[in-house]
C-alpha cells in the first residue's frame, strides 16, 4: 500500500431517530445553541474536517399522530450553521437542504451567504423529496413525481452553480478612488431555463471564497450512484462495514473514472458511532445494553409498521414477527420518515428467514436488522478498526455520530483521536492558521469556473 | 408612555447616502467580511440600542427603487440577512437582531422556523422585518409568478393598484402562517418522560391547518417555540395599506415622516390604519425612522451631506427625514417625536461606520443625560422586553384546550 490515507471525519449530531439516548441522565437539549456549539468546538478540538446537520421538513407522524417516543424537533439548518460559523475557525459546516421544497435563486444566496461568513468552509448535502405529505407544509404541494427527483437536483445544482459563478472574482473592485464599486455593469446576470427552472436576472451575492460548497449527497441505487459520482465532492454511504463498503468504494470511484473525474477528488464517507469502554468486554456490555434502550418494543413496532405499513400494535415484540403481509396500497400509516425497503414483500420474507434461523423476537429482529454496526472497544481498538477500515478502502473517512448529546464527541476526541494522530493517520493540526477553505481541508482540486451555460442536466 | 425612548439603527451596506462608501473610514471591499457585520453590530450594542435591523431584498439594488440599471459607482449585492443576523447571535448578547426577510418568493414555513431559531440562538432577542417583493426583477428571479412592473408616480396617492396590495394581503397570511408555527409547540410540549417512554405531550404539538387565498400550510413546525414565544414582527410603511399590514400583523411599524408629511400627520395616519383593521391586542409601537448625518472632526453633518451629494454627482434622495447636524439637535429631534408619541426612533446611518460610531459616541450619551435612553441593559432581557412588549405571550393553541 502506498502512503497512508489521510481519515475525513466528520461530526454528526444526532437527533430525531431512535439512536440518540435521550432517557439518559446526562443528555442536553437537541434545540439550545449549546448542544450545537459544544459539538462543533469538540470537533474542532479533534481536528475534524467538518460538522454536520441533517433535516427534516415535517414532523414525523404515526396514523396521523406525531411520534412521541423518541426525539422530534430540531432547529433550522441554516441558521445553525452560520451561527456555528461565528464560534469555530477551521471546521467544515454542512447541512443537508432539500432541493424540493427550495428554488434556486434564494437557496444560492443562502449558501453564498454563509460561505462569505464562514471563510469558505460550506458544503451542501443535497437530498430531493417527493412526498406530498412533507409537501402540505409549501406553498406547491407535493408537486414533484418520484420519477422527476433526480432532474430536479440535477436542474438545482446546475442552477446553483451558475448563479455561484455570476459574479467574476475580479467584479467587486469597490476602488474610493476612482469611484468604481463594479468591475462591469452586468456583475450576477444570469439567465438559466430548463424543465424545473425558468429564471434569469442578477444575482446579489459576489462569489464567495470556495466558489461554491462543497457537494455532498446519498446515493445507493445505481441511478443514485451514478448521479453522486457526476456531481459531488463527496458521497454519504451506507457501507460502514467491510467488504460491502469496499465494494462500493470500488464501485463509485469508477463511476467517477467513467465521467472524466479523478476518483481521488469523490470522497467516500459512512456514518458510523461507536461504543467505548475500558476493557473491550465492558465495551460490549455498553453497547448491548445501549441497543436495547434504543429499540423498545414501540420503537420496533413503528420501525416494522414502515415496512409493513399496518398497525401491528396488536403483536407481542416478544413475539414472533407479524404473521400477516404488507398491505402496500393503503395509505402509509408512518409518514415523514425516509422509506428505503422499496420492495415490502421480499424485505418481509427475508426478516422471516433471519428470524427463523437465529430465533429472533420482532423486537430482536429489529435490534439486529436496524443496526448502525458501531464500532466497539477499547479506545486502542476502535482506532484500530477505524484506520484498518480507512486504510483498506472502506472509505475515505466517516462521519461520526454519537448516541450521546452533546456530549458523546468528547469521549472520541479525548480517547481516540490521538491514537489516530500517533498513527499518522489524522492530521495534527489544521493545515493553515487561516485561509483554508473545506475544499482545500479535504484534498479536493481547485474549482474550474463553470460556464453554466454548455453542461446539459443529467 | 415609557420613560425613555427605543433606539434601533437600520444597517445596510456603507450606509444610507449612495456615496457613503467612498468616505475615508468606510470599508467598501469588506462589505460581505463576516468581521465587518461584527465590529457594526458590537459597536451598536456598546451603545445600549435596542435593536438593529439588516436590509435586504431578493434583487440588486437601484439607484432608483423599482428600476433596474446597470451603474458600477454605487454599492451592489448584499448577503442574506437572516444568516448575518444568525452568525451574530453568538457574539452579542444583548441587542435585538431584526433581518429583513420577504415574503413573496419565500415559503413560510421555511421563515417561521428560520427565525424561530435564530430565536433560540439569540436567546430570545430576534425580531423580523416584513417586506414584499414588488419588483418584476425578483419576480424573475423566482419563474414561478409575475409581479407587475409600477410607477413610482402612481404610488403618490393613498391607494395601492390591486395587484400590489394582493401582495400586502398575502404578507398578512405569511405573517399568520408564521406565528401560527411558532405557536405549533406549546412550551412545555418536551417532557422526557422516562418511565412512560415518551420525548413530548403530543397534545401540546399542533397543526396549524392554514388555508388561504395564495397557499396552505399544515404545520406544525419542525422546531420548538421559539423563547420569546412570538419574536417581534415589525413592518416598514409609508401608506395605507403597509399601514393596515402593520396594525393587522405587526408589533413596531417604522414610518417615514418627511417634510411633506410630517410626524404627528404620519401618527394620525398610523392611528386610522389601526382603528381600520381593529386592533385590539397590545398598541402598535410606532418608530420613527431617519437618515443621520451627524457632525464630526472638522466637518458639520449638513455640509458632509453636501459633499457626498457632490461626490455621488446628485441631490441625496430619501423616503424619510435626512438629519444633518449635532447630536445635540439630532436629540431635540428625537425628544420632539417621542412627545408627540413615538415609542422609538430608527437611525439609519448616513455612511458606516461614521455615523454608527457617533451614535454611539455623542448621540447616546446626549439622550442619557436627558434621561431618554436607558444607562445599561436590564438583565436578561429578551428581546420583547426590551422593547417594552409583553413578555408573557399566550399559546393561541393552548388556550382553546
Amino acid at each position: 500500500m502506498s502512503a497512508r490515507k489521510q481519515i475525513i471525519l466528520g461530526a454528526y449530531l444526532g437527533g430525531v431517530n431512535h439512536h440518540t439516548a435521550w432517557w439518559h441522565p446526562d443528555a442536553g437539549s437537541q434545540i439550545d445553541f449549546s448542544t450545537f456549539e459544544h459539538t462543533a468546538r469538540t470537533a474542532e478540538r479533534g481536528k475534524f474536517d467538518f460538522f454536520f446537520l441533517a433535516e427534516g421538513l415535517a414532523l414525523r407522524e404515526r396514523a396521523g399522530k406525531v411520534f412521541d417516543q423518541d426525539i422530534i424537533g430540531r432547529p433550522d439548518t441554516l441558521p445553525v450553521l452560520a451561527s456555528l460559523a461565528a464560534v469555530t475557525t477551521h471546521l467544515g459546516l454542512a447541512g443537508t437542504i432539500n432541493a424540493t421544497f427550495n428554488e434556486p435563486y434564494e437557496l444560492a444566496r443562502q449558501f453564498a451567504t454563509l460561505d462569505h461568513l464562514s471563510g469558505g468552509r460550506t458544503a451542501w448535502n443535497v437530498v430531493t423529496s417527493f412526498d406530498a405529505f412533507t409537501g402540505q407544509n409549501f406553498r406547491r404541494g407535493g408537486f414533484l413525481d418520484r420519477s422527476q427527483r433526480y432532474e430536479r437536483a440535477a436542474e438545482m445544482i446546475e442552477a446553483l452553480r451558475t448563479l455561484w459563478d455570476s459574479w467574476d472574482d475580479e467584479d467587486l473592485v469597490a476602488d474610493p478612488g476612482s469611484g468604481r464599486f463594479l468591475g462591469r455593469p452586468d456583475a450576477g446576470a444570469f439567465a438559466i431555463s430548463g424543465t424545473q427552472f425558468d429564471v434569469h436576472g442578477r444575482f446579489t451575492v459576489p462569489r464567495s471564497p470556495q466558489g461554491r460548497p462543497v457537494i455532498l449527497q446519498a446515493g445507493v441505487s445505481p441511478q443514485g450512484r451514478d448521479f453522486a459520482a457526476r456531481h459531488s465532492d463527496a458521497i454519504f454511504s451506507p457501507y460502514g462495514k467491510l467488504p460491502e463498503a469496499a465494494e462500493f468504494y470500488r464501485d463509485v470511484k469508477a463511476r467517477a473514472a467513467r465521467f472524466g473525474r479523478n476518483p481521488e477528488d469523490l470522497k467516500i464517507l459512512p456514518s458510523a458511532s461507536f461504543v467505548l469502554g475500558d476493557t473491550e468486554a465492558e465495551a460490549r456490555e455498553r453497547y448491548e445494553v445501549l441497543r436495547r434502550e434504543q429499540i423498545t418494543g414501540q420503537t420496533a413496532q413503528i420501525l416494522l409498521e414502515q415496512v409493513w405499513n399496518r398497525d401491528l400494535s396488536g403483536y407481542d415484540p416478544d413475539g414472533p414477527l407479524p404473521d400477516v403481509d404488507p398491505d402496500p396500497e393503503a395509505p402509509p400509516i408512518i409518514q415523514g420518515r425516509a422509506f428505503v425497503h422499496q420492495d415490502r414483500f421480499e424485505t418481509v420474507a427475508r426478516w422471516r428467514e433471519i428470524a427463523e434461523a437465529k430465533k429472533l423476537s420482532l423486537r430482536e429482529l429489529v435490534i439486529d436488522q436496524f443496526e448502525r454496526g458501531p464500532f466497539v472497544g477499547t479506545p486502542a481498538q476502535v482506532a484500530q478498526q477505524i484506520d484498518d477500515f480507512v486504510q483498506n478502502d472502506g472509505s475515505d473517512g466517516l462521519i461520526i455520530g454519537s448516541h450521546l448529546v452533546p456530549w458523546g464527541l468528547d469521549e472520541f476526541v479525548d480517547e481516540v483521536v490521538p491514537l489516530l494522530q500517533e498513527r499518522g493517520s489524522l492530521r495534527a493540526d489544521y493545515p493553515d492558521p487561516a485561509g483554508a477553505t473545506l475544499r482545500d481541508n479535504l484534498g479536493l482540486p481547485p474549482l474550474p469556473r463553470h460556464s453554466g451555460r454548455a453542461a446539459e442536466a443529467v | 408612555m415609557p420613560e425613555h425612548i427605543h433606539l434601533a439603527v437600520a444597517l445596510d451596506g456603507a450606509g444610507w447616502h449612495p456615496a457613503a462608501w467612498r468616505e475615508p473610514a468606510a470599508r467598501p471591499r469588506e462589505l460581505f467580511s463576516p468581521r465587518y457585520w461584527t465590529d457594526l453590530v458590537r459597536t451598536a450594542e456598546r451603545g445600549l440600542l435596542d435593536l438593529v435591523t439588516i436590509d435586504d431584498t431578493l434583487a440588486l439594488q437601484t439607484g432608483t427603487r423599482g428600476v433596474p440599471d446597470e451603474r458600477v459607482d454605487q454599492v451592489r449585492g448584499r448577503l442574506d440577512a437572516l444568516l448575518v443576523a444568525s452568525f451574530l447571535a453568538p457574539l452579542t448578547s444583548r441587542i435585538g437582531l431584526v433581518p429583513t426577510v420577504t415574503t413573496t418568493h419565500t415559503e413560510p414555513f421555511h421563515v417561521s422556523k428560520a427565525l424561530a431559531t435564530l430565536d433560540h440562538n439569540s436567546r430570545g432577542r430576534a425580531g423580523w422585518q416584513v417586506r414584499v417583493s414588488a419588483q418584476p426583477a425578483e419576480a424573475a428571479h423566482f419563474g414561478r409568478r409575475s409581479v407587475p412592473g409600477w410607477d413610482a408616480a402612481r404610488l403618490g396617492t393613498d391607494e395601492l393598484p390591486a395587484e400590489l396590495a394582493d401582495l400586502f394581503d398575502e404578507a398578512a397570511d405569511v405573517v399568520e402562517v408564521v406565528r401560527r408555527l411558532w405557536d405549533s409547540w406549546e412550551d412545555d410540549a418536551e417532557i422526557r418522560d422516562v418511565a412512560t417512554r415518551r420525548f413530548i405531550d403530543r397534545s401540546k404539538v399542533h397543526r396549524i391547518d392554514f388555508e388561504g387565498r395564495f397557499f396552505s400550510v399544515r404545520g406544525p413546525s419542525i422546531t420548538p417555540r421559539p423563547p420569546q414565544g412570538q419574536p417581534v414582527v415589525a413592518v416598514l410603511a409609508h401608506r395605507r395599506v403597509p399601514y393596515e399590514l402593520a396594525a393587522r400583523s405587526a408589533d413596531l411599524v417604522f414610518v417615514t415622516p418627511t417634510p411633506a408629511r410630517g410626524a404627528e400627520a404620519v401618527l394620525g395616519d398610523v392611528a386610522a390604519a389601526v382603528a381600520a383593521v381593529d386592533r385590539t391586542e397590545e398598541p402598535l409601537h410606532v418608530y420613527g425612522d431617519v437618515v443621520v448625518a451627524l457632525d464630526g472632526p472638522g466637518e458639520s453633518g449638513a455640509d458632509r451631506l453636501r459633499r457626498l451629494d457632490d461626490v455621488a454627482g446628485e441631490p441625496y434622495t430619501s423616503d424619510t427625514t435626512v438629519f444633518g447636524g449635532s447630536a445635540a439637535e439630532l436629540a431635540d429631534l428625537i425628544a420632539s417625536w417621542h412627545a408627540l408619541g413615538y415609542r422609538g426612533v430608527r437611525l439609519r446611518p448616513a455612511a458606516l461606520p461614521d455615523d454608527l460610531d457617533r451614535i454611539v459616541t455623542d448621540l447616546v450619551p446626549e439622550l442619557q443625560r436627558r434621561g431618554l435612553h436607558r444607562a445599561a441593559y436590564p438583565e436578561d432581557s429578551s428581546l420583547r422586553g426590551l422593547l417594552g412588549l409583553p413578555t408573557t405571550v399566550p399559546n393561541r393553541y393552548a388556550e382553546v384546550r
